[in-house]
């Protein structure tokens, strides 16, 4: 018993820190996607990974880097299982993720949207969310566009010094 | 890391991965999720429902990628390419589920890549040709409030996997109503131009809202969301009538099927091939 809860952890340990392939500073455990790694009594391990959004062309390199680094340490079968209940939310994100974001000039999401049942309002007016800059650490920033090289970040610019940054979006 | 071929360096080594976000012979989107029907949910309305949702995702985002490379601005061309990107994604998922369901065992290409243009199930809005930014825009305004409302519905749908991709997917549409909203009203309310171009696609469009609202009951939000963005970029309400046959039926526009022909030739030139 106790070896097989020993398994379990160094399987997670293992697949927890696979990088993520866009936000390589970031480890699967960071960006909040793996969902959970269970060693069955036959030896396979089976880690459960969770999409960021629907679409995101990372997933498929994540599963293949997960399987990689598993069969590497030892465990001869090994499945990838995609959860997709609940859904990935930026607040699932860790503090120590969002420290490494700041550190490699990356501005973390705020606390995702909530809201109640129903349909979603659409607002029009401007709504400002303060980005501070992951550089200079000034408030005063804006946005160029909601969408930046990949699913999950949106294009800022800090009105202090100037530099363009991206920033990890709220969903 | 060998420098003097940038495709090569990045193959390098992964000769077995799945590298790319194109192409075919992916890993079923939906491995490992429990693929069960529940007792109670007709399996073939569920098939036909995921197909129709898939397709319209499919051949809207065939049509945003006709951007890439042309857009006015690059962060246009990222956006409309990302959108199209979060649908595709929605796209395989939905078929990965119709394949279970339906008894086939199909997988994604199948759906994608070896159907013609009758059997595709898409409203007909989402095939038509690609036009200027205001008619994209306003094209995306529509449909994106449609499947927003569609989905929110659909996330409390009986079929857990539909619940969960139509739950995952209101996230994202919710971006992407955003994203053509302000356009619509900052082009609206922009240049004579602007204004003319942005009237005129809300004309071109209006002919396919009956289309839209036949089966599912979420016209009042639909038209509660147009005419708050109508109002703001000062535009007329367009007014809709309803309309024979539809794109639901397998009645499609003649623009269908090139796009079609465009997105489906290398795989059938080369069937059972991956890459």
């Amino acid at each position: 018993m106790v070896t097989a809860v020993r398994d379990v952890q160094r399987a997670w340990h293992i697949a927890e820190q696979v990088p993520d392939p866009e936000l390589p500073m970031l480890t699967l455990a960071d960006l909040g996607v793996l969902r959970g790694v269970e060693v069955g009594g036959d030896g396979t391990v089976v880690a459960r990974l969770t999409p960021t959004y629907s679409g995101c062309p990372a997933m498929a390199e994540m599963r293949a880097d997960v399987a990689a680094r598993l069969r590497d340490a030892g465990y001869a079968r090994v499945e990838i299982r995609t959860v997709l209940d609940p859904p990935w939310t930026s607040d699932w994100i860790t503090p120590e993720g969002r420290r490494k974001l700041t550190e490699n000039g990356i501005a973390p999401p705020g606390a995702a949207p909530r809201r109640a049942a129903g349909p979603v309002p659409l607002v029009l007016t401007p709504t400002r969310r303060t980005v501070a800059c992951p550089r200079c650490g000034a408030a005063d920033t804006e946005e160029t566009s909601r969408f930046s090289a990949t699913s999950c970040k949106a294009l800022h610019r800090c009105l202090a010094c100037r530099e363009p940054f991206e920033y990890v979006k709220e969903i | 890391m060998s420098d003097d071929h940038v495709y090569l360096s990045l193959a390098e080594g992964h000769e077995d991965d799945t590298r790319w976000a194109y192409g075919t012979g992916f890993e079923d989107p939906l491995h490992g999720v429990d693929t069960t029907v529940l007792e109670g949910v007709a399996a073939d309305l569920l098939a036909a429902d995921c197909v129709a949702l898939a397709d319209d995702a499919l051949v809207s985002a065939q049509r945003l990628a006709e951007w890439t490379t042309r857009a006015p601005e690059l962060e246009e061309e990222v956006a409309l390419a990302n959108i199209g990107l979060d649908l595709l994604g929605q796209a395989r998922l939905l078929y990965a589920r119709a394949g279970q369901v339906d008894g086939t065992g199909r997988g994604e290409d199948a759906y994608a890549y070896f159907r013609d243009a009758d059997d595709f199930r898409n409203v007909r809005l989402a095939e038509l040709p690609v036009g200027d930014f205001a008619f994209s825009a306003v094209r995306l305004l529509v449909l994106s409030s449609w499947r927003l409302a569609h989905f929110e519905e659909l996330s409390s749908h009986p079929d857990p996997v539909l619940a969960a991709v139509a739950a995952k997917g209101v996230k994202e549409l919710t971006y992407h109503r955003q994203y053509a909203a302000e356009w619509v009203v900052r082009l609206g309310d922009g240049t004579d131009e602007s204004h003319r171009r942005t009237r005129r696609a809300m004309e071109q469009v209006a002919p396919y809202f009956g289309e839209l609202f036949t089966a599912y009951d979420v016209r009042d939000e639909v038209v509660a969301v147009l005419r708050q963005v109508t109002e703001a970029a000062g535009l007329p309400m367009p007014v809709y009538r309803p309309l024979t046959g539809t794109g639901r039926d397998g009645e499609h526009t003649e623009h269908l099927a090139p796009l079609l022909a465009e997105l489906q030739s290398v795989a059938r030139a080369h069937p059972g091939a991956t890459w």
